[in-house]
């Protein structure tokens, strides 16, 4: 489904990523995960078109994305949920929705969409008509991850998701979005620093160190690896 | 016909009535009724700039001057040509001046389209570096240019602006900003501000909201710039420097950045303001100053930054009892 080959991408002189190259199959999740500053954001960032590479490719369903702006590349059905929760904190919650299917036109699909997104995370329909910037640190990530699923992307990418959330709402999250993987049959790429609970959720992992693949393989192999074990899942 | 429209025409009926009696108003509150109308128009269009669309604008002084020297030049040039020596009929000027009032906005916006293209990628001091730039260099542009009376400015435009123009333009510049920012398009305004990268992560193209946002306010402050010019009767192109960019900013964040009402409260106050002042004139300025530092230690969101749609719908939910 989604093809990366030999990425390279650089912040002025400095080189981020330095040739990587990695595949999403259709359905599948995949995880990415690594320490801070390896360049996993940035990864998200350069498929999603918001950072443009130096070199390397991106293919999505065959078709090369590479150069495409940002909002082209959500037309053609990638979702992405930033870091860190970026939810318009001015608008209401039910606005924040709407403008994920900004580019849709569609009203019945987009009304389906959002009885979808309430399935999923009853708590939002709660909240409609409350300013997004006073929810709960989980609601705003039910939020963010909702208003991508409002975009009816055909693969998700999110990034760290469990970032700041209280313990108790992280799991919650998780099993959310082995949910959304099963129901609709998109594809995820996860990205996140908390290793063990990717690996668990996950088909396969990449492990990014500064800027270069150091390790894939099946999830389940990997969380058995002893150098993985010591360097991010606790000894 | 929906509420917003009933409003707009609503207050262009009000600002025609005032008009009509304008003769029994004394001359200097009617003065200063036009003055706060101008500063309306410019802070709620700067508003969608600044506030909304969260791209921090110096320039607007600098689209006003071209507002004000385009339809100056129209109404000085092709008046007499059109209208003949006598004036021509109320009517006539009044089609002259809508006319050239409407140029000056395009040509305001015009500026703003090339002023913006190649800025709006840079963010926050360099974006405002940039128009305050911008402002200068018209303003040095106009003192330069002998056909528009250089240094001396225009002089002799003719006395079209009355209360009727001014409030029917602000209630339009409201109307505008209001609907565009409610409409589902509009969102894309708060959403850029709120979070550029989200934003373009779902799909807007943020640059071109920027673009948009910015020659919408160009073309209001260009409108308030001819506006102006047909008040005072007299343009120089100092009336334009940078301190009246400012000034519009001040009114801006007094009012509380993205909240139309309170930015038209601050425009009203800070109109009224150093007129009321004018008794301690010597220290009027350290007044006025004194009393921003206070307000932004006070109320750094701005002074009339409430949610007014919340307390609209407490006070009807009071005097009007649940019917369970």
């Amino acid at each position: 489904m989604l093809e990366v080959s030999e990425l390279c991408v650089s912040y002025g002189a400095i080189a981020a990523l330095r040739g990587i190259s990695l595949k999403v199959e259709h359905g599948s999740i995949v995880t990415l995960i690594g320490g801070n500053g390896a360049g996993k954001t940035t990864t998200l960032r350069t498929i999603s078109g918001l950072l443009r590479p130096k070199s390397g490719k991106v293919t999505f369903l065959g078709e090369n994305i590479t150069r495409l702006p940002a909002h082209k590349i959500v037309a053609r059905g990638i979702g992405h949920v930033p870091e860190g929760r970026m939810i318009f904190s001015n608008l209401t919650v039910a606005e924040n929705l709407a403008m994920g299917a900004y580019l849709r036109t569609d009203k019945a699909a987009i009304a389906r969409n959002r009885e979808y997104v309430f399935g999923i995370f009853p708590r939002l329909k709660e909240r409609l008509r409350q300013t997004a910037g006073t929810l709960s640190g989980g609601e705003q990530q039910m939020l963010a991850i909702g208003r991508a699923l409002m975009g009816e992307p055909k693969f998700l990418m999110l990034d760290e998701p469990s970032l700041g959330i209280a313990p108790r709402l992280i799991s919650t999250i998780f099993e959310k979005i082995v949910e959304i993987n099963r129901d609709r049959k998109i594809a995820v790429l996860l990205v996140e620093q908390n290793a063990n609970l990717a690996l668990e959720i996950s088909g396969y992992a990449y492990v990014l160190e500064t800027g270069q693949l150091s390790m894939d393989g099946a999830s389940a192999d990997l969380r058995k690896n002893p150098q993985l074990k010591a360097a991010y899942l606790g000894g | 016909m929906p509420r917003p429209l009933l409003a707009l025409l609503a207050a262009i009926l009000v600002a025609f009535g005032v008009s009509y009696f304008s003769d029994r108003i004394d001359p200097y509150y009617l003065d200063v009724m036009t003055g706060v109308g101008i500063n309306i128009i410019l802070a709620v269009s700067l508003n969608l700039v600044n506030g909304y669309t969260g791209q921090f604008s110096l320039g607007h002084a600098g689209f006003m001057s071209v507002g004000a020297y385009l339809s100056a030049a129209i109404t000085l040039l092709l008046g007499p040509r059109l209208l003949g020596g006598a004036g021509g009929s109320a009517l006539q000027q009044g089609l002259l001046f809508l006319g050239a009032l409407i140029v000056g906005g395009l040509g305001a916006a015009l500026a703003g389209l090339a002023v913006g293209i190649p800025s709006l990628r840079l963010k926050g001091d360099y974006l405002a570096l940039v128009t305050l730039g911008f402002g200068e260099i018209i303003r040095v542009i106009f003192q330069n240019v002998e056909a528009l009376g250089g240094a001396l400015g225009l002089n002799g435009i003719p006395n079209y602006t009355t209360v009727f123009w001014v409030y029917s333009f602000a209630a339009l510049t409201v109307y505008t900003v209001v609907c565009l920012v409610r409409s589902t398009y509009g969102r894309g305004f708060i959403a850029t501000h709120d979070d550029e990268i989200a934003s373009e992560a779902v799909g807007l193209n943020t640059t071109r909201y920027k673009i948009v946002a910015f020659v919408v306010g160009a073309f209001f402050a260009g409108v308030a710039g001819g506006l102006y010019g047909h008040f005072k009767l007299t343009i120089t192109p100092t009336g334009f420097d940078f301190t009246k960019s400012i000034e519009i900013v001040v009114m801006v964040i007094l009012g509380g950045m993205g909240n139309t009402i309170g930015v038209i409260l601050a425009a009203i106050l800070l109109t009224i303001l150093p007129e009321v002042l004018r008794s301690v004139e010597q220290y009027r300025m350290i007044m006025y100053a004194l009393l921003l530092i206070v307000l932004m230690l006070v109320r750094p969101k701005g002074l009339f930054n409430f949610d007014y749609l919340g307390i609209a719908a407490r006070l009807r939910r009071k005097f009007r009892p649940a019917r369970e």
